[in-house]
């Protein structure tokens, strides 16, 4: 410990080092606090689990678009969460509508596919669109350059919604077949968390399939790899690039259907941006450029945003504990950055871009 | 056809379009019809009307400009013109036409239509290329059914909610006002209306072009100045009420908006003046650049001396309500040199900035509030806590710094974000609201003190800004030329030469986030004295992107670029209400129009200017 790979001593590895061991006593500490006084009761804990399971695979669908885009032009894009609310927000007008026509408790099932292809498609024109106005422009400046223009793309987009759509919160229509709940001893899960789950399983299966099975999966690979050697290959960059950004759009845009069907609160233009935040640090979490990684990530820090206040924080004695999650969720982005950038399955660069 | 075919005329298409595109989305997002609000000249123009005429006058005098240099004629230019004028209007009148009453069923047609237009178009183009009819087949299949699913769903919503304006909050009927001239019963007349004065804007934008070089510059001169006197109406007589009897200034103006006479007034003398200045205008440069050496500096030296009476005059000159603006803008300056000590000399991309305005502010709040959650009620002043916010606020960038130095640039951006949303977070919690109250925040600061008079107007808190920026100034100007600055410079350059040649860049970077962190900390500490109350709704990542934004936009690295950006940036939407909903959406656009046409900012610095014209890029090598 203490020491660099030089072996003198540096005193900041020594203060990150002394960071390590405060974070894991008070992970310690806090847990052996709640466990052994048993306030939550285990069926609790497993409806923690599943809330934090359902809201972790959104953050998993968002953070396959981050992923998507470092993989193969390495840059962070910051404006992907208001791809996210782009689409949720257009979404909630159309799921108002076919609540108004009835067609929506008529034909559930359809409404919602109808609703994830119009969410996706929207989302998949903004992402494409800034690609192509704000992006490509600066292909190949210094990795700061396309970030700050990210980040004004990200707060352009926020207001531009908030003209368009303006600034209420609106609450998607309940969908009758998704109320309730299933029993499962004294453990009762809602059903609306199943639904989340197991839609953004597919979706993720769906991009499995496309990324490792189709032409166009593999062009994004080579391009991935190398661009200079894809284009000599005859791969189109340019589109590879545009379609890129053009799936992870429709993802981030089915991920604002779910989460509108998933959150009571409703949706409005800010959204898009603390979500896309948590995104980036699933993300991160599982290896920046890991498909895998990313939904693992997803998955990962929604259960520890849903469980560690209750877990960590209170056994600390933190009152309103709950209030903390983002606390918990940004805390974790920045202790990754520091300690695992390169996430828990490993970004998956090549040599040359490391 | 042969016209159609040609480069320029597709060039003015594209940029007729274009710019009727922006005056549908300046309308569609509400910004027209806000700015309607605001008339520039009383009962004449408002400031949506000049924004709905500046799009075709300035899109043709530049597509003029091309056309003239390539050899075209000015008749051509003309026409040009009218095309653009047509075409920036056409947008919105298409869209008025949707939002009526009686065409609504063209917006129904149209959605419907699209699908089968685009794919068929998507699949001539696919053809075009060569592909064999499957494939072509199968992009008309894909392309109908995917844009079919957005415009049928759009189809259902307009139907279900019967109008636009459901959906679309801002076409509403003040929009229709604006753009149809207040003709919004007599739809035909209105759309005429927009299309003859669009097309209007656009001639005249091709007939300043072709003017002579004179009376263009002094007319221009003439139409700028009376503008942007008429749009800060209020601000222009906020100043001249200070100075001017009432019955003269109610002679200029009606409440806030200049008369008639006086902006033809206005306009006549700076066109006049205009005129002068484009006629010796140049002489008067060339005469003093034929000075010897020691006159210009003393041409300069005055200059100076002139700017600092100014500063120190200004809250006599301008009044209150200017002058809290002032101080506003003094925060912003504070913190805008402070970021760019990390972003502009180290080129640390620290986007929680914020933090240390929040520490500063919340220091000064918890040590001299008055009310229940001050810790001292009053023991201490002011000024014994500005230099414990200081060190506070450097305390707090010294900590967050110590975990990112490792990390490279993007990384190290999204954890400072992460960092000021977590105090953002915490600041607001239950956990630490016996502190520093939760949301209601801290209350009843005491104003500062000098002697005895309590500072407790922004005429007087002016001082202590401008005190703190310039020292703040001083200092940076310094740091610039320090050995440190230089080794800040060589870490932004590049972090691995920068260790070669034995920087120690933990120690430079660590330095450069403390120091950062100093002014961030003052500005908070002024700013809470400021209000009185610290509450941490005003400590958001919005703090963080506004300081970003004026340093990007007013030059990275450059000190009177950040002083500029600060005024225009901060003053900007501080002076014209209209705007403050679309401040964000502003600074965003410029933030993505700044990175691809102008990296370097508006007032670079030289330094930085050198680099961007010679730097070739130097790494675009494969894989890269």
């Amino acid at each position: 410990m203490f020491r660099n790979k030089s072996g003198e001593f540096s005193w900041v590895d020594f203060t990150i080092d002394v960071l390590r061991v405060l974070i894991v006593l008070a992970v310690v500490v806090g847990a052996w606090n709640t466990l052994s006084s048993g306030r939550i009761s285990l069926a609790q804990w497993v409806n923690l689990l599943a809330a934090g399971l359902s809201q972790g695979s959104i953050y998993a669908l968002i953070a396959l678009g981050y992923t998507l885009v470092y993989g193969i032009l390495l840059m962070i894009n910051f404006a992907h969460g208001e791809v996210f609310m782009a689409g949720a927000f257009s979404a909630f007008f159309l799921a108002e509508a076919l609540n108004r026509t009835g067609f929506l408790n008529e034909q559930p099932l359809l409404s919602i596919l109808l609703m994830f292809m119009f969410a996706g498609l929207i989302s998949m024109t903004v992402a494409v669109l800034v690609e192509r106005i704000a992006y490509r422009p600066l292909r190949g400046s210094p990795r700061l350059v396309p970030l700050i223009t990210a980040i004004g793309a990200s707060f352009f987009l926020q207001y531009a919604f908030r003209g368009l759509y303006g600034s209420n919160f609106k609450a998607y229509p309940q969908v009758r077949a998704l109320q309730g709940a299933l029993q499962i001893g004294d453990i009762s899960i809602p059903v609306t968390q199943i639904f989340v789950f197991c839609s953004a399983l597919v979706l993720m299966f769906g991009l499995h399939w496309l990324v490792e099975r189709t032409r166009i999966g593999k062009a994004m690979r080579a391009v991935s790899e190398n661009k200079e050697v894809a284009r000599l290959m005859g791969i189109d960059i340019d589109w590879v690039i545009l379609f890129t950004f053009g799936v992870g759009g429709f993802l981030a845009g089915a991920a604002g259907v779910i989460n509108g069907l998933f959150r009571p609160q409703g949706v409005n233009f800010y959204m898009g941006f603390i979500p896309g935040i948590k995104a980036f640090t699933a993300a991160v979490l599982g290896g920046i450029g890991n498909i895998p990684g990313a939904m693992l990530g997803g998955l990962f820090l929604g259960v520890i945003e849903a469980i560690g206040p209750n877990l960590v924080l209170a056994g600390l004695g933190i009152p309103g504990a709950n209030q903390l999650k983002d606390v918990i969720a940004f805390t974790m982005l920045v202790l990754v950055l520091i300690f695992r950038p390169q996430g828990i399955l490993g970004e998956r660069l090549s040599e040359t871009k490391a | 056809m042969n016209i159609l075919a040609s480069e320029a005329s597709r060039r003015i298409l594209r940029l007729g379009l274009l710019s009727g595109g922006f005056i549908l989305f300046a309308g569609v997002i509400g910004m027209i019809a806000a700015f309607h609000e605001r008339e520039v000249v009383d009962d004449f123009i408002s400031l949506g009307q000049v924004l709905l005429l500046a799009a075709p006058f300035v899109t043709s005098y530049m597509a003029a400009t091309q056309m003239l240099e390539t050899g075209e004629s000015p008749r051509m230019a003309l026409a040009g013109g009218l095309v653009i004028g047509v075409l920036c209007a056409l947008p919105t009148v298409i869209l008025l036409l949707f939002n009526s009453d009686d065409y609504r069923y063209l917006l129904d047609t149209s959605l419907k239509l699209i699908p089968f237009v685009a794919a068929s178009y998507l699949a001539w183009k696919s053809h075009a290329q060569g592909n064999e009819t499957r494939q072509v087949a199968a992009t008309w299949l894909i392309a109908a059914l995917l844009i079919g699913i957005v415009s049928f769903g759009f189809a259902l919503i307009f139907e279900v909610k019967g109008d636009l304006r459901g959906v679309l909050v801002n076409v509403d009927r003040d929009w229709v006002e604006v753009v149809t001239f207040d003709h919004r019963r007599e739809l035909w007349t209105g759309i005429g209306l927009l299309l003859a004065a669009s097309a209007g804007a656009g001639l005249a934008g091709v007939v300043m072009r072709i003017l002579p070089d004179i009376p263009r510059r002094a007319l221009l001169y003439g139409l700028g100045i009376t503008l942007l006197v008429g749009a800060f109406g209020e601000t222009v007589r906020l100043i001249l009420q200070e100075n001017l009897d009432r019955d003269t200034l109610r002679e200029i103006f009606r409440r806030d908006t200049l008369r008639q006479n006086a902006a033809a007034m206005l306009f006549i003398i700076s066109t006049l003046a205009g005129f002068l200045w484009a006629m010796f205008g140049g002489r008067a440069q060339s005469e003093f650049a034929a000075l010897d050496d020691s006159r210009r500096q003393q041409v300069r030296n005055l200059g100076m001396l002139l700017f600092a009476a100014l500063l120190l005059a200004l809250p006599w000159l301008i009044g209150r309500t200017l002058s809290d603006v002032a101080v506003t803008i003094g925060i912003f300056v504070l913190m805008g040199l402070g970021l760019n000590i990390a972003i502009g000399l180290a080129g640390l991309l620290d986007l929680g900035y914020v933090t240390n305005y929040a520490v500063g502010a919340y220091i000064l709040a918890v040590l001299t509030s008055i009310g229940p959650l001050g810790l001292f009620k009053g023991t201490f002043t002011f000024w014994m806590v500005i230099p414990i916010a200081l060190l506070a606020a450097m305390f707090a960038g010294f900590i967050f710094a110590v975990p990112v130095l490792r990390m490279r640039g993007d990384y190290l951006a999204i954890a400072t974000l992460g960092f000021g949303e977590i105090i953002g977070k915490l600041a607001l919690s239950d956990w630490l609201k016996p502190l520093i109250g939760g949301a209601q925040g801290v209350q009843n600061i005491p104003k500062p003190f000098l002697f005895s008079t309590e500072l407790k107007n922004p005429e007087q808190l002016y001082y202590i800004v401008l005190v703190a920026s310039l020292v703040t100034l001083f200092v940076s100007i310094r740091l610039n030329n320090s050995r440190t600055g230089r080794q800040w410079m060589a870490i932004r350059e590049d972090e691995d030469v920068a260790t070669a040649i034995g920087i120690d860049t933990a120690r430079a970077k660590l330095l450069a986030f403390t120091l950062s962190a100093a002014t961030g900390g003052v500005a908070g500490a002024i700013f809470a004295a400021k209000v009185g109350t610290v509450f941490p709704n005003s400590f958001t990542v919005f703090i963080s992107i506004n300081v970003l934004s004026l340093i990007i936009v007013g030059g990275i690295a450059s000190n009177p670029g950040i002083v500029v950006g600060a005024v225009v940036l901060i003053g900007m939407p501080e002076l014209l209400r209209e705007f403050s909903d679309f401040r964000f959406l502003m600074y965003g656009a410029l933030l993505i129009l700044m990175m691809i046409n102008r990296p370097q900012g508006f007032i670079p610095s030289k330094l930085v200017m050198h680099e961007v014209h010679a730097g070739v890029k130097p790494k675009v090598s494969a894989g890269d």
